[in-house]
């Protein structure tokens, strides 16, 4: 049954990952372009230090280090009057009421906390990455574009909102797409931050069964279970190769680029 | 103990030799600096060996995929397509419980199983792949002209592929090649969180420094180290694959060359 279910925990994070990391670099790539030097230079470098470090590394570091800043700060603000320093040797230790969760708490909460936390590490990570590619699609809209709206007399918030941010998808969306697929091929990194995926079910369901422990004893399916994965990321693969070209063919509509070029030949 | 003496000790503890026993407690930042670095050597060698046989198989994927005959044509397509369509992470895992079995079927397969060479296996076919699918674009993307200047000059067949068609195939992938190098190793920090088992302790350099974390509850210190020796190993490939630029593109004028742009990418 867990099984099943954890193939519902990968799509939610990616529905979930998806929205809120587009909007961390849409953040990212509004700040990276303003005027404002030091707000512009802060997110270049969130785009610039997170694009540099290795992959898996990332993961593994922020979500101890989230869990523990989280940790730290609810110290803090609970125990005022804990004396005792946090970090004992090897040890991290707060106080009983500044656990994350509450040890008190059921066990729902320990996962939510637990798959909100992927959450947010998958958002930081992809964020600086799709702040990349918006930075760079706000620039590759034509000057002209811009310019004719402040001949109109638009404000530069104007000309940002109404005019860039419309034609800048059809820019973004290769780099979009792309991200997309790779995001897909990271959820498997879920069963790193410790929330039980089809990765952890695969190794579970699949290891050798004897008689004594469950009704169905058999050998060691492990690669049959992982290769049901394969496949089921091939096919979810393809689905959004599919789903992205017909995307890709609404956006080029009207546009200056060739695929839109391409389309008013047609027609 | 003196930092020297910790070299001594764990310079080349992921091969097996020096001292057995990993620090247990107190540990100094040397020995998370010489340990980590020690794990370096697997991420090397996997990274190494796969990239320069892959680099072979990659060039017949990418001709296949563009020949006429659906036989050599379709086989490279899927090939690609698998390797590209699903996570590392998954293919590690199937490939790894994949030689389990076959091992119980003869012993011809034990050494499959042990992360040297299945996952060598899965990172070569992986980075072939990937490569494939960069040169077959490169091969999309020759100017008509070299064509038809080929054709003038009376060349053909295979004369024609290595001395026009190949050069300039290499001198359009290059720089999305350089990338993918990176990306590969970059990749070899997952092999032993797969299935692979790491055996004696000998694992790579994440694996200690996942080792050093667990037991000091410190990401901060191990992690930022384990980037370090990446950016040092990142610059070294960029070195490298950026003299191999030059050497492709030598007959080029020095402003019109093709700069490398780096394009640091995220699992695979």
């Amino acid at each position: 049954m867990g099984f099943y279910v954890s193939f519902g925990t990968v799509l939610l994070l990616l529905a979930v990952t998806a929205p809120v990391s587009l909007s961390f670099g849409f953040f990212g790539a509004m700040a990276a372009r303003a005027r404002f030097a030091p707000l512009s230079w802060l997110g270049k470098g969130y785009i610039a230090i997170v694009r540099g470090v290795p992959d898996i590394a990332f993961f593994l570091f922020f979500v101890i280090a989230l869990d523990q800043g989280i940790e730290y700060l609810l110290h803090s603000v609970r125990c005022p009057d804990w004396t005792d320093p946090i970090r004992q040797g090897s040890d991290f230790v707060v106080c009983d009421s500044a656990k994350m969760p509450l040890n008190s708490s059921p066990q729902w909460i320990h996962e939510v906390y637990g798959f909100s936390l992927a959450v947010l590490t998958f958002a930081i990570v992809f964020g600086a990455f799709a702040g990349n590619v918006l930075f760079g699609a706000m620039n590759s809209v034509p000057r002209g574009q811009i310019e004719t709206a402040e001949a109109y007399g638009m404000t530069h918030r104007q000309a940002f909102w109404r005019i860039l941010v419309p034609q800048m998808w059809i820019y973004a969306l290769p780099g979009l797409s792309n991200l997309w697929m790779v995001l897909i091929k990271a959820t498997p990194l879920l069963f790193l931050l410790g929330v039980e995926d089809i990765v952890y079910w695969a190794r579970e369901l699949g290891a050798s069964k004897t008689a004594r422990f469950t009704d169905y004893p058999h050998g060691d399916w492990r690669m049959w279970y992982f290769l049901a994965l394969l496949i089921f990321y091939l096919a979810f693969t393809k689905v959004s190769e599919v789903v992205l070209e017909r995307i890709t063919k609404k956006l080029s509509h009207g546009q200056a680029t060739v695929g839109g070029e391409a389309q008013r030949k047609a027609a | 103990m003196s930092c020297w003496q910790t070299l001594q000790d764990y310079a080349f503890r992921s091969l097996g030799y020096g001292e057995r026993l990993l620090p247990r407690n107190d540990f100094t930042l040397c020995e998370q600096f010489v340990l980590i670095g020690s794990g370096m050597i697997w991420n090397v060698y996997f990274g190494v060996l796969a990239v320069i046989t892959g680099f072979f198989f990659a060039n017949l994927l990418a001709v296949a995929k563009l020949s006429g005959n659906r036989w050599a044509r379709k086989p490279a397509e899927w090939f690609i397509f698998i390797f590209r369509g699903s996570p590392l992470f998954i293919q590690f895992f199937f490939a790894y419980f994949l030689f389990l079995n076959l091992k119980s079927v003869s012993p011809i397969f034990d050494p499959f199983s042990a992360a040297w060479l299945g996952a060598l296996i899965v990172l070569f076919l992986n980075t072939a792949a990937y490569s494939g699918e960069i040169f077959h674009g490169a091969l999309l993307s020759i100017p008509r002209g070299d064509m038809e200047a080929a054709d003038a000059y009376g060349f053909s067949g295979w004369k024609k592929f290595r001395k026009i068609t190949w050069p300039t195939m290499m001198r359009l992938a290059w720089p999305a090649y350089t990338n993918e190098a990176i990306f590969l190793f970059h990749a070899t920090t997952l092999v032993y969180f797969s299935g692979f088992p790491a055996w004696r302790q000998q694992g790579d350099a994440l694996y200690y420094a996942r080792y050093f974390a667990d037991k000091t509850f410190n990401p901060f210190i191990p992690y930022p180290i384990l980037a370090f020796y990446f950016i040092l190993l990142t610059l070294v490939i960029i070195k490298v694959f950026g003299l191999v630029n030059t050497y492709l593109n030598r007959h080029l004028p020095q402003a019109n060359r093709r700069k490398i742009r780096l394009r640091p990418n995220l699992i695979r």
